[in-house]
């Protein structure tokens, strides 16, 4: 498979005037291959949905990209700006957002929609007439289990779970080959939400784009991915393909966050906390940020922060887990 | 004091309720259609279903915010659907509401004291001081301690779970016998969610309130309620015991609302 995205160390600043700068990802670094449907999980104020931004290039002020580079499809995002950005994300990257209600015009049809955004972002000698837009519009539809009849309705005519499927029709108009999905089924009722991520499933499987599904949701996460990266304080704290996630050892929040899950039709149901809460990302960190609500939190816990190192199937960030608790030897080493 | 109370929790009684909704140029909406129940002093029932199913509109009626189109609501013995003026208040100060969004259930430019204090004052018509007593004596209830600080805090510095437990706190403040939480969790992360839920739970127990539980998630209803009734477009399409029901659900809705709760142990 080859490489479609390669972030090395991201990371993204909020700075407002007269307060103290927030560091919202921290020296994240990912590789996404072609093909790859990844989710990005963690709780609010991790950093996931800002990650997905900076990863898209579309970070707005307070938002800061400070330090990384960000290569897709063999050119790095992180130095481009303006016509240049825009072309290279016309070239491959589509977003999709939380409430499709939002991200929708009310005043212009579903076709106008479309048309815009074919038009702006029209090729030379590409047909863009209102005939071309329309079966282009009709064929998209189709895709995300729309209707013909769509295309010509107003927003406030369709319902949450019809909006966010235009929403994603849309995003596939330009044939991207990235899409990040932001919380895109949240705001649904729970059936339609079951129904909106499947059809997002069979998309990605018939179409082939990479995909990236932020969702605070680790149960809808597992269901719909192939990979999860866990984030915690602005950090990856894990790394694994979906199926093995609920097999193995693991980074200790991960585990902490399945156990705050059950199936309600299990004879006992015990429903896990995490007590404490995050830690302030305007104050400097030192050692894992996990470590002041982790139960196996050790001396070298609080004051070594430790890197993503393979674990299982994949990449954990715990000193702990990695074995390397209790060891003064490796201590000594990192500490130089 | 609590036993004495917890004898004088008067039963809530919802009989063949029915709500149509009219207006004008479009066809009328029966949110509710002959819904019947009854929450025993001390109980915990729930009501779920997906959005649209009725279940918020049940609230709307049991609070007296809505009058049924037809059927009744009874507290005890008293009619709550033909409550009026001075009564309504006084059951209003027996009926209690949690919300699912603690963000914007808080008045942000007031402190958690003043917040919590407003109902001691409102219906228990006690003095500043008085109130200020039980303010921390409720903060320590819903577990935000030391009290002092919380009480000074405004709603921005809290946590999503924090402020849910204050909204909590404002809803015990005036000694309530049924507490009615519509999605209480539903807004907060996942790690929340539980202290949440036990902590209305142990006010169940210790207080022997009863709790008319209203949520779309079947996991959290499981935790709090001893019978749930499974609406679909305002009917009740099921009812039982909660263990029972999830474990072997007869309504095809019971199942597909099942099957959408997308659950980490049984994705495998």
């Amino acid at each position: 498979m080859a490489t479609i995205l390669e972030a090395t160390d991201v990371n993204v600043t909020y700075q407002q005037p007269g307060g103290a700068p927030v560091h919202a990802v921290r020296d994240v670094s990912l590789t996404l291959q072609q093909g790859e449907f990844v989710g990005l999980v963690g709780e609010s104020g991790c950093g996931k949905s800002t990650l997905g931004f900076a990863l898209t290039r579309l970070l707005q002020p307070p938002a800061h990209l400070t330090g990384g580079s960000i290569v897709f499809d063999g050119v790095d995002l992180a130095t481009l700006d303006g016509e240049a950005l825009r072309e290279q994300r016309r070239n491959g990257i589509a977003l999709v957002l939380q409430s499709g209600m939002n991200a929708l015009s009310p005043v212009r049809s579903v076709e106008a929609h479309l048309r815009d955004i074919v038009r702006a972002h029209a090729r030379d000698g590409e047909d863009v007439s209102r005939g071309a837009v329309h079966s282009r519009g009709i064929e998209l539809l189709e895709k995300v289990r729309l209707p013909a009849e769509v295309l010509g309705k107003f927003p406030h005519e369709l319902s949450g779970g019809m909006r966010q499927r235009v929403s994603i029709a849309l995003a596939l108009s330009l044939e991207p080959k990235l899409i990040v999905f932001d919380e895109p089924t949240t705001a649904l009722d729970v059936i339609v939400q079951k129904a909106v991520m499947q059809t997002i499933r069979e998309l990605q499987h018939e179409n082939g784009f990479t995909g990236i599904l932020i969702s605070h949701d680790l149960g809808v996460v597992l269901e719909a991915t192939n990979r999860v990266l866990v984030m915690y304080a602005g950090r990856i704290a894990e790394d694994q393909p979906s199926g093995e996630l609920l097999r193995g050892v693991h980074h200790p929040y991960t585990e902490a966050l399945l156990g705050c899950y059950a199936d309600p039709r299990a004879d006992e149901v015990e429903l896990g906390e995490i007590p404490g809460s995050p830690p302030d990302l305007a104050q400097p960190q030192s050692g894992c940020s996990f470590a002041p609500r982790c139960s196996l939190a050790e001396d070298v816990c609080r004051r070594i922060d430790p890197d993503l190192a393979p674990l299982g199937s994949g990449r954990a960030a715990c000193h702990v887990r990695a074995g390397h608790a209790g060891q003064p030897d490796h201590e000594e080493a990192s500490l130089v | 004091m609590s036993d004495q109370r917890t004898a004088q929790v008067p039963a809530l009684t919802v009989d063949g309720v029915t709500k149509v909704y009219t207006s004008r140029g479009s066809e009328p909406v029966t949110a509710v259609d002959h819904v019947s129940f009854t929450l025993e002093p001390g109980a915990s029932v729930g009501l779920v279903g997906a959005s649209g199913s009725g279940k918020s509109t049940i609230a709307k009626l049991v609070t007296a915010s809505e009058r049924p189109t037809s059927g009744s609501v009874r507290f005890g013995d008293v009619r709550v659907d033909q409550l009026r003026g001075r009564a309504l208040r006084r059951f209003h100060g027996n009926v209690q509401m949690v919300f699912q969004d603690p963000y914007g259930a808080l008045n942000p430019l007031h402190t958690v004291e003043y917040t919590v204090s407003r109902p001691c004052q409102n219906y228990l018509g006690m003095s500043a001081r008085q109130a200020r007593d039980r303010v921390h004596e409720l903060l320590d209830t819903v577990g935000l301690t030391p009290t002092e600080q919380y009480a000074a805090k405004l709603p921005h510095q809290l946590s999503g779970g924090q402020r849910q437990r204050v909204v909590i706190a404002r809803a015990l403040a005036c000694d309530p016998q049924l507490i009615i939480a519509d999605e209480p969790v539903s807004m907060l992360d996942v790690s929340l969610r539980a202290g949440v839920l036990r902590l209305l739970e142990k006010l169940r127990r210790d207080r022997g309130l009863s709790l008319l539980y209203i949520t779309h998630d079947l996991l959290s209803a499981r935790v709090v309620t001893d019978r749930i009734l499974v609406l679909n477009h305002g009917k009740v399409v099921e009812q039982g015991e909660t263990k029972h029901v999830l474990q072997h659900p007869q309504d095809d809705y019971t199942v597909a609302l099942l099957d959408a709760v997308a659950a980490p142990s049984a994705a495998g």
